[in-house]
């Protein structure tokens, strides 16, 4: 039995310990923000975040998660309460077949939370392991962006949202 | 003629006086009618011969002297000899008496047996955990036969035996038979009517069991269903169909009296040492044989070939890469699988099927002392992994199936079409340290620095534990390479992450 913390929820799933992460989050818990792309690390579209740290959840067995919790893009808000990255991806329109943009999301709230106001090459280094078959990547960085300013100013003026209408 | 009645016959003639000389022999007799007959010439001419005649007889006396000393002589010289000779006869009669009463032993008693020993429920579960030990009914029961009905033909130094009906049958099987009888087959393998068994039946074993055990094993066995069966007459080679040379096998094999005590060792040991030499009998199979289907004595549990089967060494010349564990025993034993080692089979599926029915405890006390032996015994020595190593193993080639084969499996596409090298051909993998592929699980190969695809590898640093990391780096040293294991790994993953990562 596999105990896994998806989202802050403990979820206990009955499966081989060598399943690949990704399968886990999608097939016994319905969170079907990551995507298969590739299988072999290669792309991204699996990305989630483990721990404190993104990774490529299709080389990811649920056995070596132990007690590291998991975070996935329905973790960061809802359609009806976008987190701030998902606020940016929307804002920039960033998205054209979004297979890509989930691991996208999640690569960049992880870089936010260690880079909190990254510059354009840092941007471009943390973010790429993932790929974008559509390209739309002028869109993406500029969604990330405008992330790290929302969530910094969100930061540096306490519980004033500047990305929405003030409180 | 005694001397001194010629000396006086010889005065009387001289002197004329023929009186008071006895006159018995005949000689003197026919002399003195000569005598009396013939004139005084005659006389002194018969005198000389008389002389002559008496010299004669004297010398003849001497002889006779001679001769009955010599007879005394001889008479006590046959008078040694007949003594020796019967000394000699009654030490042969002696050795004789002993031969037949060892080559012909008794047959038993025809009483009725089953009121000797009380046939009460606790007395036969005892019995059916002995017998569940000693695995009877693996050998007394025939393919498609009755339990313990007998007939299984085993091939066997002295020809092909067949296994005795030892079901309560009265005109097939041991229905008649006292608990004496049976005491005295299962410590002497000799039947209730006299004759010996062949030792294929494991007496030589079953010799070191207590009375109790044998008196619980005949109450289980007596309290089965009679099954009338008759044994197949066996098919001995020459010279066994003789059985009374295998008196012989005895006295060089069967080896009698208790399995001794150790004080050193736990009480559990000791039962386990009891189980396994007496009812047990696994030296029988486990243990190489002579031309005469003997164990040999300096190589007990050295390994033996049953049906074919190789029964495997239970001491320290044991081929098992690890070693095996009490708890893996006692599930090997009482389940016939060991999830560390594999599944009985062969005969040895026979014997584990049965120690299936044995009391718990029992085979925890055999799984007890096999743990000890496992560590006894020199030479050939093979240095074991333990349950950890292959715990490590195990959780590795998990992890190892789910991060690397989809790129590092033989049969992965990635592999066969990516112009990636097997990693048994890494040096890394190879390597006496496993410094290198701790780097590179680490810090894979960035898409950037290199110029083709096959290059790349995604980094593991933030993925997997150092733990995680060491059970993959396990995993794939015993996979990929013959290479000796590389040890203390946890140590060395924390080394090389650290000095990868100063900060």
């Amino acid at each position: 039995m596999i105990t896994l913390t998806v989202n802050g929820v403990h979820r206990t799933l009955d499966i081989d310990p060598s399943t690949p992460l990704l399968y886990a989050l999608r097939n016994q818990l319905q969170l079907n923000g990551a995507k298969f792309g590739c299988g072999l690390g290669q792309c991204g579209a699996c990305t989630v975040i483990v721990g404190t740290a993104p990774e490529f959840s299709c080389l990811l067995p649920v056995g070596a998660v132990g007690v590291r919790p998991v975070r996935t893009v329905e973790g960061l808000g809802t359609e009806a309460r976008p987190g701030p990255v998902q606020r940016a991806f929307i804002a920039q329109q960033a998205a054209q077949c979004g297979y890509c943009i989930a691991g996208m999301i999640m690569r960049a709230q992880a870089m936010l939370e260690v880079i909190p106001a990254p510059s354009d090459e840092q941007i471009r280094e943390q973010m790429a392991p993932n790929l974008c078959r559509c390209g739309t990547h002028m869109r993406i960085i500029a969604a990330v962006r405008q992330a790290a300013r929302d969530m910094s100013g969100q930061q540096t003026l306490g519980t004033v949202s500047v990305s929405g209408a003030r409180a | 003629m005694r001397a001194d009645i010629h000396m006086k016959m010889t005065h009387s003639v001289l002197t004329g006086n023929l009186h008071g000389v006895s006159t018995t022999c005949r000689d003197w007799c026919v002399w003195t009618d000569a005598l009396c007959n013939n004139g005084s010439r005659q006389i002194a001419l018969d005198l000389k011969l008389f002389r002559a005649e008496l010299q004669r007889m004297v010398a003849n006396n001497a002889s006779v002297q001679h001769q009955e000393h010599d007879i005394e002589v001889t008479r006590r010289n046959e008078f040694m000899k007949t003594k020796v000779t019967l000394l000699f006869f009654l030490v042969v009669a002696a050795s004789l008496i002993c031969t037949v009463r060892f080559w012909l032993p008794r047959a038993g008693s025809t009483s009725a047996p089953v009121q000797s020993v009380p046939l009460n429920p606790e007395l036969i579960a005892c019995g059916a955990g002995v017998a569940a030990v000693g695995d009877c009914v693996s050998c007394h029961t025939t393919a498609g036969g009755q339990a313990f009905a007998g007939g299984l033909p085993i091939k066997s130094a002295f020809g092909t035996i067949f296994s005795a009906n030892i079901t309560p049958d009265v005109g097939t099987g041991i229905g008649l038979w006292s608990l004496k009888n049976f005491t005295r087959a299962m410590r002497e393998g000799v039947s209730r009517d006299g004759h010996r068994l062949y030792p294929t039946f494991p007496y030589s074993n079953y010799t070191h069991m207590t009375d109790t055990d044998i008196a619980a094993l005949y109450a289980f066995l007596m309290s089965r269903t009679p099954v009338r069966a008759a044994t197949p007459l066996d098919q001995p080679v020459w010279p066994f169909q003789y059985r009374r040379l295998l008196g012989f096998w005895n006295l060089l094999f069967l080896h009698r009296g208790p399995v001794g005590k150790d004080p050193t060792q736990s009480i559990e040991w000791n039962r386990g040492h009891y189980l396994i030499e007496a009812a047990g009998h696994c030296e029988g199979c486990h243990t190489p044989l002579n031309f005469l289907d003997a164990e040999k004595a300096s190589e007990a549990f050295n390994g033996g070939i049953v049906d074919g089967w190789e029964a495997p060494a239970l001491n320290a010349r044991s081929r098992a890469p690890v070693r095996w564990s009490k708890e893996q025993l006692t599930a090997y034993l009482s389940t016939s699988f060991a999830s560390e080692h594999g599944a009985s089979a062969g005969s040895m599926l026979l014997v584990t099927q049965t120690l299936a029915y044995a009391r718990r405890e029992d085979v925890e006390a055999m799984s007890t002392y096999l743990v000890w032996l496992e560590t006894q015994g020199g030479g050939n020595h093979v240095s074991h992994g333990d349950s950890s190593t292959l715990a490590r193993i195990r959780r590795g080639e998990s992890l190892f199936s789910a991060s690397c084969a989809s790129c590092h499996d033989p049969e992965s596409p990635m592999n066969q079409l990516g112009g990636r090298p097997l990693l048994t051909l890494s040096t890394a993998v190879n390597a006496d340290s496993p410094r290198n592929i701790i780097n590179l699980i680490l810090a894979g190969i960035s898409q950037a620095a290199v110029a083709s695809p096959p290059h790349y590898m995604p980094p593991f640093a933030s993925t997997l534990t150092d733990s995680q990391i060491a059970d993959v780096v396990a995993y794939v040293r015993t996979r990929f390479t013959q290479k000796p294991a590389w040890p203390k790994l946890d140590d060395a993953v924390a080394k090389v992450r650290k000095e990868s990562n100063p900060t």
